[in-house]
């Protein structure tokens, strides 16, 4: 039985290796397809390999441009979640203040509510002030639902921060500025990047809230949706492929640079 | 330095000092909580008092609505479309468990076996949150396709017999089923589920296992007694972070099931996008909120976890 008792000990790996092969699946998918040539509408059959949707992956009309624009509200929800989450979550971990508790559930609530709940409240505020929805209502969504998050990423880094390192600085006669720009913020930067990382990939993913929210506007994912009624131009696997080789190269590079700075402090 | 760090820093002469700066610091926090907490209460809090109130009034979209109490809508929102309320339940419940049957020895994988493949496994579960989820899930069309393999497979191997019986697939057919649906929302939220058991898993202390085999606890005996009881903060927030999006959704239900799999989720988008019926769509998603509020409080109470998080 020494066979049966290794498959026993590495029952663990094979069970987690085959939950990774389950994420993985779509994606692969989705990769081979992009080199399909189908044959209707719809890229849900295998027919030819191809590299036509490579070579003008903009051929499709509108998709660049719903692209382009879910690229520019991603970046500036990221900007404006990370500013103010980065301040909450500095003033929740470093002052004692009343209402603390107040502001912790308010940071907590919108995570813990199902987005169409949210989409569906904000697309009644917007209706009954008589906003347009576009660009700005998409923005402004986005920035509230990113905002818990970067708040959770970076209190977590700053609440493991020691403070007697601040204490240094200063006894050091460097200013509150000084402190901060020189201390402070380099030691709780990994934690606002990961939330604005966070908030990038987020609201660059949104459908729900966005689409309660857009009113006539397209950004990528609502793209996606609508192309799932009309058929999925094969150029839709090929921004999916270029998405996850990017993000993956992104987090391989964050990697071997974090490593690099360890081992020049060690 | 340890004797620099650990001196009291308190009663020296530059406590006197320090002072002016503090009272006059004692605005910060709330100049520094102002905008973000402005944001949230304009664009969270306040539309859920609209949406409240939209949900107690009676008109039509040509006369415009008026607040009348009408809290009948609560009612008829409730009588018409409890199947849909039970089948998102079902469904997120179903979708959760997976989820914690699959990913937990993914996470413990990641946590203890992995070695230097570690990083390799968390770039692997990390990067496709980064692709859209909806071309993702757009691929499990083809997975699950008729003609399909895993269609194929399971027929062969007489699992679609089975399943039909049960109600989950009909016929010889995966898409367009409840186990289409539940399989979407499976692979959906499961990251979610992961990366919090991992960093539950990864705080437990490896000699912890070694003193359970010292005293001669069996592999399992070790995990049900040690493991599983110190990653229970990973168990409960995963299991909140799967289901509460998961019973809210709608994309799954669309894409890849039919009519007879709508969630409250579909309910409510076509209520408030389609027909345009604002008190119904209004009501019917507080309904949800407050069906979901209360899961989780009792859960959470249940699951006594509430001094561990």
């Amino acid at each position: 039985m020494p066979f049966v008792n290794r498959l026993k000990r590495h029952l663990v790996v094979i069970a987690g290796l085959i939950t990774l092969g389950y994420l993985l699946l779509p994606n692969i998918v989705v990769t081979v397809f992009s080199f399909n040539k189908p044959k209707g509408r719809f890229n849900y059959e295998w027919q030819q390999f191809s590299t036509d949707a490579w070579k003008d992956p903009c051929g499709v009309a509108d998709m660049c441009g719903s692209l382009s624009l879910s690229l520019q509200i991603a970046l500036w929800a990221t900007v404006g979640a990370t500013l103010l989450g980065t301040m909450i979550a500095f003033a929740l971990v470093r002052y004692r203040f009343r209402a603390r508790g107040t502001v912790n559930s308010l940071i907590f609530l919108p995570m813990a509510m199902p987005e169409v709940v949210m989409a569906a409240s904000l697309l009644t505020l917007f209706l009954n002030l008589g906003a347009q929805l576009g660009f700005w209502t998409i923005l402004i969504a986005h920035i509230m639902f990113c905002l818990s998050f970067v708040v959770v990423a970076v209190k977590a880094r700053v609440m493991s921060m020691d403070p007697r390192l601040e204490e240094a600085a200063r006894d050091l006669y460097a200013g509150p500025v000084q402190t901060f720009l020189r201390v402070t913020l380099p030691i709780a930067a990994p934690g606002i990047a990961a939330g604005a990382l966070l908030a990038f990939a987020l609201s660059f993913d949104d459908f729900i809230i966005t689409n309660f929210n857009a009113g006539s506007t397209v950004t990528f994912p609502m793209f996606v949706w609508g192309s799932a009624q009309r058929g999925t131009p094969v150029q839709i696997n090929v921004i999916g492929t270029a998405m996850f080789l990017v993000a993956v190269l992104l987090v391989l590079a964050s990697m071997v640079i974090g490593n690099r700075r360890t081992r020049q402090k060690s | 330095m340890a004797t620099l760090t650990e001196a009291p820093p308190p009663l020296s002469p530059a406590a006197p000092e320090k002072k002016p700066p503090r009272k006059r610091g004692r605005l910060v926090p709330y100049w520094l909580l102002l905008p973000g907490i402005l944001w949230l209460l304009v664009f969270f809090a306040l539309p859920m008092i609209y949406q409240a109130s939209t949900s107690v009034q009676t008109g039509s979209l040509e006369e415009g609505y008026k607040v009348t109490w009408h809290f009948a809508t609560y009612w008829d929102a409730l009588s018409e479309y409890w199947p849909q309320f039970l089948r998102s339940v079902a469904y997120a419940a179903a979708a959760t468990v997976l989820c914690l049957v699959l990913g937990y020895p993914l996470a413990y994988l990641i946590a203890f076996r992995a070695g230097r493949w570690r990083n390799l496994i968390m770039i692997l579960v990390i990067a496709p949150f980064f692709t859209s989820f909806l071309i993702r899930t757009l691929a499990w069309k083809t997975i699950l396709s008729d003609s399909g393999p895993v269609v194929g497979a399971l027929n062969t191997l007489h699992v679609l017999d089975v399943t039909s019986w049960l109600g989950w697939t009909s016929g010889d057919r995966v898409l367009a089923t409840p186990l289409a649906v539940v399989c979407g929302l499976t692979y959906n939220f499961l990251p979610f589920m992961i990366l919090p058991l991992y960093t539950s898993l990864e705080r437990i202390d490896g000699r912890l296992h070694e003193a359970a085999g010292d005293l001669y606890a069996k592999p399992l005996t070790t995990f049900r007694r040690v493991t599983f009881p110190l990653s229970m903060p990973g168990v409960v927030s995963g299991t909140l972070l799967t289901f509460i999006p998961a019973a809210g959704d709608y994309v799954n239900a669309e894409l890849l099931g039919s009519t007879d799999t709508r969630m409250i989720g579909n309910v409510i988008q076509t209520q408030f996008l389609r027909v345009l019926d604002y008190p119904t769509a209004a009501a019917l998603s507080f309904i949800l909120m407050a069906a979901i509020l209360l899961m989780v409080t009792f859960y959470i109470r249940r699951s006594g976890t509430e001094d561990l998080v």
